[in-house]
């Protein structure tokens, strides 16, 4: 119960700074969640880590929806380690123009999980201070964990697809 | 590591020294995961090993692309470099990678002196870009 | 030619850099990374860091298999700590799937996490030894390390890509070969690690070259997200175990050492105390396992946990829901969910979408390798190149862990 409590306060102290920008609150599993929106995306962060004492960010990455209006949602965690609280972030941007405000401003530490972000999703992080690929080539050319590309390499020569039944 | 650690001891067999150099080894062994973006490390490697050079593909990673038959690795090392000896497991017990080992020096017993100046091995060795 | 003419360049070569590419295959560095660095003299002036030479798309596999099926991908994140994977992983799709575990399964899962941690100190700890030039203590503690994956062994059948247990259990009880050697261990390892501080912790030697190397303040650890050992060091008492307590580590009673000044020596100290508290974690977890009924080795979920073979064959339901298992058809909430444990080198967190498929929508792994590793370059600005190396080490960075 002191869980939600807590939940609640900060679900509050939000509305009270945002008003409108924090919209479909949710408590998966004890972990608040809400969904943002980009233009005060680090506003919201800033505010996180100066006012409520969320002073570790776990976590950023990407999920992509497409066919939606805004398919790919940006997703934060952080964590307040005094009080043991953790939230998430989300912010959904469209899929043609993938860009946010880069949280390196806030963190450090968000340097290299927003190359993967970029890497993996296209999300162009804009005042990044090194944006370029981490895991993948530089001439890769595409997103891979994007949906609308296959897991295997479709230029592999030794391994026929109907021998592995697709 | 374990290969050579204590418990198992690779050494015992005729290989007591690592080298830290491919300019002074005999045997690459190609121990996990190959990505596409390590190919061009690894053919570079290979090419700075003088002759004569064995090549091991340790792991079912290293031999084949095992169960990551994604974007991002090469399927089998043998793509790149030629492979003398494979040795299966994900990862190989440290038995299997001895007798692995053993294998190349079979090889190495058997090997004709003039081997790797037969065109059959330049012809082979062409397939891969190598001079 | 006139050879007695003296060679003038136009520059002074004092003041000349040098690019040293250190990587992906350089024998100092234990991964395939590569680091291109600046150096003036022997002190690094800039670096570079360049990763991704393994990176074998796990989260890009994961979104094609059945939950069961990400198992033995989780085993090749850390794989000198494959257990604690697995296990993070079987608890997050516990924790979706609102499965309660017996006591005595979460106490055989920490027995089992508690000897993986060991055997992942183990390995940075002797490889710091082995970089400042003790090759000793490698050689001597890494039988224990062996040791400890004959245990392995013995629970599941494998000794490093364990694949071990299974969503909601074990996949069978251990044998009484196991607790044997269990209780040999935790009489045997002791006195090992305890001689195996007296070579290095006051060794001269070994604190000339660390202490004082690498410092980090709690406010640059925190800035760059660090977790685990190397974030302890610094002194911040942040242990996933403790904050946020899963398969009931609530239940024993261990301390979480702390560092002061982040430096090497440090971090080599709080992994050795770790291991200390580990093995007083698996004593204390045996005595409990006493007053625990017997035999149980799962939770009582048949629509989650495979049932045995011979029932399958035998028994109508065990065979649907051993189908429906194997084909992915389990009724799993459409939720999301994070579940974070502390891996052998920080916190390791599974973020989990499931969408009602076969398989999990999005998954994501919060690697500690990955975000522990982007400050290596920052800090090595300059640090002596000797010292950047041993740093390297005492970071434990885990190439499989490092790319995914």
């Amino acid at each position: 119960m002191e869980e939600t409590t807590l939940n609640n306060d900060i679900h509050v102290k939000l509305t009270e700074k945002f008003g409108e920008k924090v919209t479909a609150v949710s408590e998966p599993y004890g972990l608040l969640t809400f969904v943002t929106y980009k233009d005060v995306i680090i506003n919201v962060l800033s505010h996180l880590k100066e006012e409520l004492k969320f002073n570790f960010l776990t976590d950023i990455t990407a999920v992509h929806y497409p066919g939606k209006d805004h398919g790919i949602a940006v997703v934060y965690h952080l964590h307040n380690m005094v009080e043991k609280v953790r939230i998430r972030i989300k912010v959904f941007i469209s899929e043609q123009n993938p860009t946010i405000p880069t949280a390196t401003t806030v963190w450090k530490g968000a340097n290299w999980m927003e190359r993967e972000t970029y890497d993996l999703f296209g999300v162009k992080f804009e005042g990044h201070p090194d944006l370029r690929r981490i895991l993948n080539m530089d001439d890769l050319g595409v997103h891979p964990m994007l949906k609308q590309y296959p897991l295997e390499d479709p230029n592999r020569v030794d391994k026929k697809d109907e021998f592995f039944g697709r | 590591m374990a290969t050579m650690g204590s418990h198992y001891d690779l050494g015992r067999f005729g290989a007591e020294r690592l080298s830290f150099s491919p300019r002074q080894a005999d045997v690459l062994m190609v121990m996990g995961t190959i990505a596409k973006k390590m190919a061009p490390v690894l053919k570079q490697v290979y090419i700075q090993m003088a002759e004569p050079r064995w090549v091991m593909a340790v792991g079912a990673c290293a031999s084949s692309g095992g169960i990551f038959d994604t974007y991002s690795v090469l399927q089998g090392i043998d793509e790149v470099i030629p492979v003398d000896v494979y040795v299966p497991g994900c990862p190989p017990r440290p038995e299997a990678i001895l007798d692995g080992f053993q294998r190349i020096q079979d090889l190495v017993k058997s090997e004709s002196g003039r081997r790797r100046n037969s065109d059959y091995y330049k012809e082979l060795l062409g397939q891969y870009g190598i001079k | 030619m006139n050879h007695n003419h003296p060679v003038f360049t136009d520059n002074d070569p004092q003041s000349e850099l040098v690019t040293l590419n250190l990587g992906p295959t350089h024998p100092a560095t234990h991964g395939v990374f590569q680091n291109v660095l600046q150096l003036d003299g022997e002190r690094i002036v800039s670096g570079v860091s360049t990763i991704g030479y393994i990176h074998r798309a796990f989260e890009k596999i994961a979104e094609h298999r059945p939950f069961y099926q990400i198992t033995p991908l989780t085993d090749r994140l850390n794989y000198c700590s494959s257990p604690i994977n697995n296990m993070g992983w079987h608890m997050t799709v516990e924790k979706l799937l609102n499965i309660q575990m017996p006591k005595r399964v979460d106490y055989l899962r920490v027995i089992v996490m508690e000897l993986s941690r060991i055997a992942d100190h183990i390995i940075c700890n002797t490889i710091i030894g082995q970089d400042t030039g003790a090759t000793t203590t490698f050689l001597y503690l890494f039988q224990f390390r062996e040791h400890i994956y004959e245990i392995f062994e013995e629970v599941c059948g494998a000794r490093l890509t364990t694949n071990i247990g299974r969503i909601g259990g074990f996949e069978r009880d251990f044998n009484d070969i196991a607790f044997a050697k269990i209780d040999k261990f935790l009489k045997e390892f002791p006195k090992a690690l305890k001689e195996f501080e007296n070579l290095l912790t006051r060794n001269r030697i070994f604190i000339d070259r660390t202490a004082g190397v690498a410092e980090v303040t709690k406010e640059t650890a925190l800035e760059y997200s660090w977790t685990g050992p190397l974030l302890r060091a610094t002194g911040v008492d942040y242990d996933v175990r403790v904050s946020d307590p899963y398969s009931s580590y609530q239940d024993f009673d261990f301390e979480v050492p702390v560092g002061t000044s982040g430096d090497i020596y440090d971090r080599y100290l709080v992994r050795n105390e770790e291991m200390w508290q580990s093995v007083r974690i698996i004593e204390q977890a045996l005595v409990k396992l006493k007053t625990e009924p017997k035999g149980i080795f799962h939770a009582d979920v048949p629509e989650f946990y495979l049932p045995p073979k011979q029932e399958v064959y035998n028994n109508m339901e065990a065979l649907i829901y051993h189908f429906k298992i194997v084909m992915g058809e389990i009724d799993a909430p459409k939720a999301e969910v994070y579940h974070a444990v502390e891996g052998g080198n920080g916190e390791l967190g599974f973020y989990l979408i499931n969408d009602g498929g076969r398989t999990p929508y999005r998954l994501h792994f919060r690697r500690p390798s990955f975000v522990n590793y982007q400050m290596f370059a920052p800090m090595s600005e300059g640090m002596l190149l000797s010292d950047a190396i041993i740093n390297m080490s005492s970071m434990n960075i885990i190439a499989g862990e490092l790319d995914a």
